[in-house]
């Protein structure tokens, strides 16, 4: 019936469509989530919600205990894991190239950085809770660094590499030693990406719920002791979007819609800081 | 971030860097000096050499600990727990079979859903989006990705489930229940909730994943390549049909298997909607159980010991399934760069 041209050309226009509609079916769904955490979240968001405790059922209170919590584990899981993923990933792009150990640690690396998050909450229930017999503030951070310290080697192997060796050879011949030509001039060369990074990685341990559950719990109290279970944002939405009673569903979706909006907003800030840099070298 | 950088290396600066300051400075700069300078290096390459073995150590560490966590299960069900299906924690019997058919169906739905669709993202990321919109448009698919998992979670029971329960699952069991050899997996009431619901959240979630190796493999293709196509008369469907996924295969592959890497291992988004029943089913509707809901729903209230080390061998299981997979996608992904670096 059709000509072989109008065949390739209908092919063609039929498969590029399909593209399209591909484009615009993963769009579809990123709009509805993002409009469902706004109708649902946008009520709950006062200022009852960010200087209140977490309530008992059936009664009002705010989320300022969960936000703390979450706020303390972040930061320091991020303290943890910064340097250790900074210090790594110098190893791997400035010393071992292709030793065995910069390959192992690299390739192992990568599986950590797509590794099941529960499994890292086991890990940590098995060497660190399961013999102090409590849950803690600590034991969260520490299950939240171990997801840091990848995203962190990452981006500063790749980072570093980024650097032109002319950088490197110009502060050799100047006399620096090789410990000084890292921290004092390719580390610093390549800061911006690394702290890229940095934001991604905080991004990511922010909305992390399923480590969370067996190293920190939670806690209904205002608590900033971290060797007692420690409330935190996901775990109490995850709690209250689980129980049946209304007052915590809307503190869950209110809960839900600042996390979600701060992740992305960190996601957005480190993608066009990463920009400028990029336009600018 | 992928692994295309990666491999795109210069080793020889730093073997360059040390030999020239020993030569020009052994005149002005005391040998006291140069020896601690000598050492300031040793140590800092030490310390940096410690810290990535520690990220080494930290896999075995994981390994071994789960595996002695799940010791008493291991001795006590050994082969059996694969298949077993019962799971009863009042008389300490327990078998993996229900969760790990779980975690794999959900998984299956998840690409096959996702895979189709990440193709067509990347290909309209690289071939037919104007230029000044590809940047936001390959934002937006980030952003997805970067959507905590308990929201889908939360949305996927609050509202997807129940708008699948009244308009679409109604539909496909009867219209799809009645074929021949595909039948039983649509058969059952609309609950909302269950394998299906769950394989369609995740793979929402993996899209992302996917879509974006495969963009970023499309575009290593040498446009030389993909010019002397169109120069021969080639539609756009047909360079990427015939010459853009040639090129990119083992790296697509290796996309898919990090995608399925991710679906295998994600727990909130399905603890929400999996429906968390221990119960085997081949229908597709009903609920059921994967490791990872099991792990997030049970483990903090299991007592006995066998309890918790069977959970603790679920662990196991799903680190051990995801560590081949995601394995396999790195060697692909690798195998392509090594490729791109010769060719170029």
């Amino acid at each position: 019936m059709f000509s072989l041209y109008a065949r390739r050309r209908l092919i063609n226009a039929l498969n590029l469509t399909v593209s399209m509609l591909a484009m615009a079916f993963g769009l579809f769904w990123l709009a509805w989530i993002l409009w469902t955490l706004l109708r649902q979240g946008l009520a709950g968001i006062d200022l009852q919600m960010l200087t209140q405790m977490t309530p008992p059922p059936g009664s009002q209170g705010g989320l300022l205990n969960a936000i703390a919590g979450s706020f303390m584990m972040t930061s320091i899981a991020t303290l943890i894991g910064t340097p250790i993923g900074i210090l790594a990933g110098v190893y791997l792009a400035e010393f071992g190239q292709k030793s065995w150990l910069a390959s192992a640690t690299r390739f192992v690396n990568d599986i950590l950085l797509s590794a099941p998050s529960i499994v890292i909450g086991l890990f940590i229930y098995s060497v660190y809770v399961a013999h102090v017999h409590h849950f803690s503030g600590w034991a969260g951070s520490f299950a939240l660094s171990i997801i840091v310290i990848p995203v962190v080697v990452r981006t500063t192997e790749n980072m570093l590499k980024l650097v032109p060796n002319s950088l490197r050879e110009a502060a050799a011949a100047l006399g620096a030693p090789h410990w000084k030509v890292i921290t004092l001039v390719t580390l610093r060369a390549s800061r911006a990406g690394i702290i890229t990074g940095l934001l991604l990685a905080v991004a990511r341990i922010t909305g992390e719920t399923a480590p969370l559950l067996f190293t920190a719990l939670n806690n209904q109290f205002w608590s900033s002791n971290m060797n007692a279970p420690m409330a935190n944002l996901p775990v109490v939405i995850f709690q209250f979007a689980m129980s049946p009673y209304d007052d915590w569903h809307n503190l869950a979706w209110a809960g839900a819609l600042l996390i979600t909006f701060g992740v992305l907003a960190l996601n957005i800030i480190a993608r066009v800081m990463f920009r400028q840099k990029g336009t600018r070298g | 971030m992928t692994d295309t950088q990666v491999m795109r290396g210069s080793p020889p600066a730093a073997a360059l860097a040390k030999k020239i300051p020993r030569q020009n400075m052994s005149k002005s700069i005391s040998d006291a000096t140069l020896k601690r300078q000598h050492l300031g290096d040793k140590l800092f390459r030490g310390t940096t050499r410690m810290f990535a073995f520690l990220v080494f150590a930290l896999l075995v560490a994981i390994i071994i600990s789960l595996i002695q966590g799940a010791w008493p299960a291991l001795k006590a069900f050994g082969f059996k727990f694969f298949y077993a299906a019962e799971w009863n924690p009042v008389t300490d019997e327990f078998g993996a079979l229900v969760p790990i058919f779980g975690t794999l169906a959900t998984s299956a739905i998840a690409l096959l859903i996702g895979v189709p669709v990440s193709f067509g993202i990347a290909l309209f990321l690289t071939e037919l989006s104007p230029k000044w919109l590809r940047r936001p448009l390959g934002i937006a698919v980030e952003l997805l990705a970067g959507i905590p998992s308990i929201i889908y979670g939360m949305w996927g029971l609050f509202v997807f489930a129940p708008v699948f329960q009244e308009h679409v699952q109604p539909w496909l069991i009867d219209h799809l229940s009645p074929l021949p050899m595909l039948g039983f997996l649509f058969e059952g009431a609309p609950m909302g909730i269950g394998i299906l619901t769950a394989g369609i959240i995740l793979a929402i979630m993996v899209i992302p994943f996917i879509a974006s190796v495969m963009r970023d493999v499309f575009e290593i293709v040498p446009p030389l390549l993909k010019e002397s196509a169109y120069g021969l008369g080639a539609t756009t469907w047909e360079v990427v049909r015939h010459v853009v996924l040639p090129y990119t295969k083992i790296g697509v592959v290796g996309g898919i298997m990090l995608g399925l890497g991710r679906a295998l291992g994600e727990t909130m988004a399905i603890t929400f909607v999996i429906g968390n029943a221990h119960q085997f089913s081949t229908s597709l509707m009903m609920p059921g159980n994967s490791i990872s809901s099991a792990l997030a729903n049970e483990f903090n209230e299991a007592t006995s010991e066998l309890h918790i080390a069977s959970l603790i061998e679920l662990g196991l299981i799903l680190f051990i399934i995801t560590f081949i997979v995601l394995s396999l996608s790195k060697l692909l992904l690798m195998q392509l760069a090594k490729r791109e670096g010769k060719q170029t």
